[in-house]
């Protein structure tokens, strides 16, 4: 075991934070009717059918972007431990739906929650501007622990110096207590992972996590009673839950770890706790994150002056509150543990690589095109104007964060889809384009003329083991979206 | 510049027609050999005499070959045609304007498809290689968005706008029930249409084209030749084809209570035939009722009812085979299904038995010194699509 306290003075902290749950919740109580074992009390969240880490991670780092005027990252850095492919980097897709320079680097690590909180002590650490993605799809086998107690979810946080924004949360320093001991293991491509007896990896976890907060309070010149809000994060639940008490806190300290209602969202939970801190933390406030994979992470911050006036663009809190329930066995449909009959028609064919590259900006970042002369918005962009017939005379339209309100729609039950039936809208998106688009997190119940609704990032499906990235719509739902739309 | 069409310039001296069902124990080759047989015999030639040959299939087979090889032409001209359901159609228009051309003196125009070997149910286009983001809903769907379109905009309730489609739908099946060509021959009540479940929207599967294997064509020569081959030609009046710019789709002022391209295709059909109410001049009509909400819009664009009111003339029987102005008065796409390149084709087989007297009895149009009727396609979604309309007439002038 090593450990190693430091303190910083560079300045450099959080400049933006976002996180993203999706919009389906398992009840644990319904999984032990079916599986005969497990569950539990509470919910989890659950990852769409048409939603993989890549996704989940563009949602967050749109919300933290957003909420962040000026934010301009100089890299971003990606984590997760359920990647959507191997042997390529799956963070250049999050790079695509940002919009993020050619010239911003942007890279994946992988293999434990662990990676995540390396990324970010990375970004802390370094020089320039950086966007921590982490996100995970958290399974188990039907009726496992792993399956009650996981969640799916992403977080994004913007770190950075002074110079590039007001810091939210200035880094006053932290530690590392780095250990090799296998209490959790998966090979690559099973869908469980095993676990040594749970007292083992306790104790080890136990005996990093103190080792590291006492090395990075002594780093900082802090004492434990001087922390005003303090989070734990990691995949073993009892040494989570037995280090938050032992770490000298003040009764009222030690923040929800979200079990509850979220479930452990691996990669993204550092982020994700993070980030319901930050929106509850008043100035000047010493904050703690304490993850625990593979030993011990402690970082502690300090919320400044500009948290106050810090508007995220979807709380944790309120994202909580907006799921809906899915069935347990849609769950597993959608997670690929209960195979169902497809639908009997072609499978979609694969993406064409070149066709996809050519069409970067508005596969991925839904960009449109709008003619100068006569204002007609294409979407898709097209170079010969439908109106006046200009050649090669259009204008960019971003229209990834443009609502749109349904025109009429339509309830399709033969088209394919991993979870049929397809609900299809026409809509007329705020900014004069109109888009025939495929509505997600509904019922199809649910729609009608009228409503409003807001794009987001899904994968439409896979052939040949390429993903189709593209936009959806779904219902406005948040506070602040209602607000604007 | 314009639009002149080849009014009496061109007639057809012969067609045939294949039954359309699910003809299992055919293939492409088979349904060709026997079209093209009824239709070579239709006009007493044999295939030698055919100067050029077009064939027209969405996919089925590729290039001319498809047709010289199970026909064994030797060193004909084949050109293979494809321009979605139109496919048909325009193989003939094609073949037509070759002729008028003065290119050739005799011409044949065959379409084909081959659908229910592909193991699906359903018509599924060729994928083509793309980005991943194009729609991927079915036609049903697409077509679906017309009904709630029409109703709010006219005001007519779900209720009606129902009683509605279920009688394009009755109609049709009763015309195809008295069709031995037909897929389907059995007539169906419109409470029993009315009360399927949906497949899109609010489409059961009554209110959707069937599926079917088949090939019809038809044997084209100068007007002045026509004599020659039949007693009985029909004289083409016009050919009018529109591909839409698909601006429908994208375009917030668009509504899916009509369909552009093919208003444009009436009037430029209407203009070459010289018809200018084609309400009382059309002795019938043959159009694309995939579904039931496209029959209806289509009254409207086809200018057989006014805007807003083709509901009411539905209701009223105006359409129906001893209707005013009987419209697919051989079952349609309903009855018959859908082999793609064939379907244009199929409608132009039905004029040439009506308007030369020669269809059967209990479902002959009533003859009442109309002598004109309209064929039309269409293919592709509202919004999105091309659109075909031949006017046909039995005499000269």
């Amino acid at each position: 075991m090593t450990t190693d306290g430091t303190a910083v003075s560079t300045g450099r902290g959080i400049l933006g934070y976002g996180a993203y749950l999706p919009y389906r919740r398992l009840d644990r109580k319904t999984i032990a009717a079916v599986a005969g074992t497990g569950g539990g009390r509470g919910t989890r969240t659950v990852a769409s059918f048409d939603e993989d880490t890549t996704t989940l991670g563009v949602e967050a780092a749109r919300n933290t972007l957003r909420a962040t005027p000026g934010a301009d990252p100089r890299a971003l850095l990606f984590a997760t431990v359920a990647p959507a492919y191997t042997d390529r980097t799956n963070a250049t897709a999050i790079h695509a739906a940002l919009r993020l320079d050619g010239s911003v680097p942007a890279m994946d690590a992988g293999g434990s929650v662990r990676s995540a909180a390396g990324l970010l002590r990375l970004a802390l650490t370094g020089a320039d501007s950086a966007l921590v993605v982490g996100a995970d799809i958290r399974v188990g086998l039907p009726g496992s622990p792993d399956e009650a107690a996981g969640g799916d979810g992403a977080s994004a946080l913007l770190v950075g110096g002074p110079a590039d924004g007001p810091v939210l949360a200035e880094y006053l320093g932290g530690a590392a207590a780095t250990a090799e001991f296998v209490d959790r293991w998966r090979t690559p491509g099973d869908v469980r992972s095993k676990l040594w007896e749970e007292k083992f990896g306790e104790n080890n976890y136990l005996a990093a996590g103190r080792r590291a907060w006492t090395d990075a309070l002594k780093a900082t010149g802090l004492t434990a009673d001087g922390v005003d809000h303090a989070v734990v994060a990691g995949l073993h639940g009892r040494a989570v839950a037995g280090l938050g008490r032992r770490l000298g806190l003040r009764e009222g300290v030690l923040g929800d770890d979200l079990s509850g209602t979220v479930g452990n969202t691996g990669a993204a939970h550092p982020g994700l706790l993070l980030a319901a801190t930050l929106e509850a933390a008043a100035p000047g406030a010493v904050i703690a994150l304490v993850v625990l994979s593979d030993g011990a992470d402690v970082f502690l911050f300090r919320a400044g002056e500009a948290l106050a006036a810090y508007r995220p663009t979807r709380t944790v809190t309120e994202q909580i509150a907006g799921g809906a329930p899915l069935p347990y066995g849609k769950y597993l449909a959608w997670r690929g543990l209960l195979p169902v009959e497809p639908p009997r028609r072609p499978e979609p064919a694969r993406t064409s690589s070149s066709a996809a590259v050519r069409s970067v900006d508005w596969k991925y970042g839904f960009v449109g095109a709008r003619d100068r002369e006569s204002g007609a918005v294409h979407l898709p962009p097209q170079r010969v104007s439908m109106t006046g017939g200009n050649l090669d005379d259009m204008e960019p339209v971003p229209t990834a964060d443009v609502l749109g309100t349904v025109k009429t729609f339509t309830v399709d039950r033969m088209a394919y889809s991993p979870s049929p039936p397809v609900v299809f809208a026409v809509v007329d998106f705020d900014n004069g384009g109109r888009l025939p688009i495929e509505l997600t997190d509904m019922d199809a119940s649910e729609v009608a003329i009228g409503d409003r609704v807001e794009p987001t990032f899904r994968r439409l499906g896979t052939a040949d083991g390429i993903h189709n990235y593209f936009w959806k719509a779904r219902p406005v739902r948040t506070a602040r979206a209602a607000e604007e739309a | 510049m314009g639009s002149h069409g080849i009014k009496d310039r061109v007639a057809i001296v012969g067609m045939g027609c294949t039954p359309f069902v699910e003809h299992w124990d055919r293939g492409t080759d088979d349904l060709l050999i026997e079209a093209t047989a009824e239709a070579f015999a239709d006009a007493g030639v044999r295939k030698e005499q055919v100067d050029a040959y077009w064939l027209g299939t969405a996919q089925s087979g590729m290039s001319g070959l498809t047709l010289a090889k199970p026909l064994q032409l030797q060193g004909k001209p084949v050109t293979r045609v494809e321009n979605m359901c139109a496919t048909g159609s325009d193989a003939l228009r094609q073949a037509a304007y070759a002729v008028a051309s003065g290119a050739y003196d005799v011409a044949m125009a065959v379409g084909v498809e081959k659908v229910k070997d592909g193991g699906f149910q359903g018509l599924n286009a060729f994928p083509i290689p793309g980005d991943g983001t194009a729609r991927t809903l079915t036609a049903a769907a697409m077509f679906s968005m017309v009904v709630p379109a029409y109703g709010e905009k006219y005001g007519v309730s779900e209720g009606e706008m129902r009683e509605v489609l279920s009688h394009i739908a009755a109609k049709n099946h009763y015309n195809g029930a008295r069709n031995p060509r037909a897929q389907f021959r059995k007539e169906i009540a419109a409470e029993k249409i009315s009360a399927m479940p949906k497949l899109a929207g609010q489409l059961g599967v009554f209110d959707c084209a069937g599926v079917a294997d088949g090939a019809a064509a038809a044997i084209v020569v100068r007007a002045e030749d026509a004599h020659l081959y039949t007693d009985k030609p029909l004289y083409i009046k016009a050919l009018s084809l529109v591909a839409g710019n698909g601006s429908g789709v994208i375009d917030p002022e668009y509504d899916y209570t009509t369909f552009r391209e093919i208003a444009a295709c009436a009037e430029d059909a209407y203009r070459q035939a010289g018809v200018t109410d084609p309400r009382e001049e059309l002795a019938m009509a043959e159009v694309h009722d995939c579904f039931t909400p496209t029959e209806l819009v289509l009254m409207e664009d086809l200018r057989f009812a006014d805007r807003g009111t083709a509901w009411k003339d539905v209701l009223a029987g105006a359409f129906d085979l001893d209707g005013r102005l009987p419209v697919n008065p051989d079952g349609g796409l309903k009855s018959f299904g859908h082999p793609v390149g064939a379907s244009g084709l199929r409608m132009m087989f039905e004029a040439w038995l009506q308007l030369r007297g020669v269809a059967p009895a209990e479902r002959r149009i009533p003859a009442d010194g109309r002598k004109l009727a309209l064929t039309h396609n269409l293919g592709g979604y509202p919004g999105d699509m091309v659109s075909f309309i031949s006017i046909l007439g039995n005499e000269l002038g």
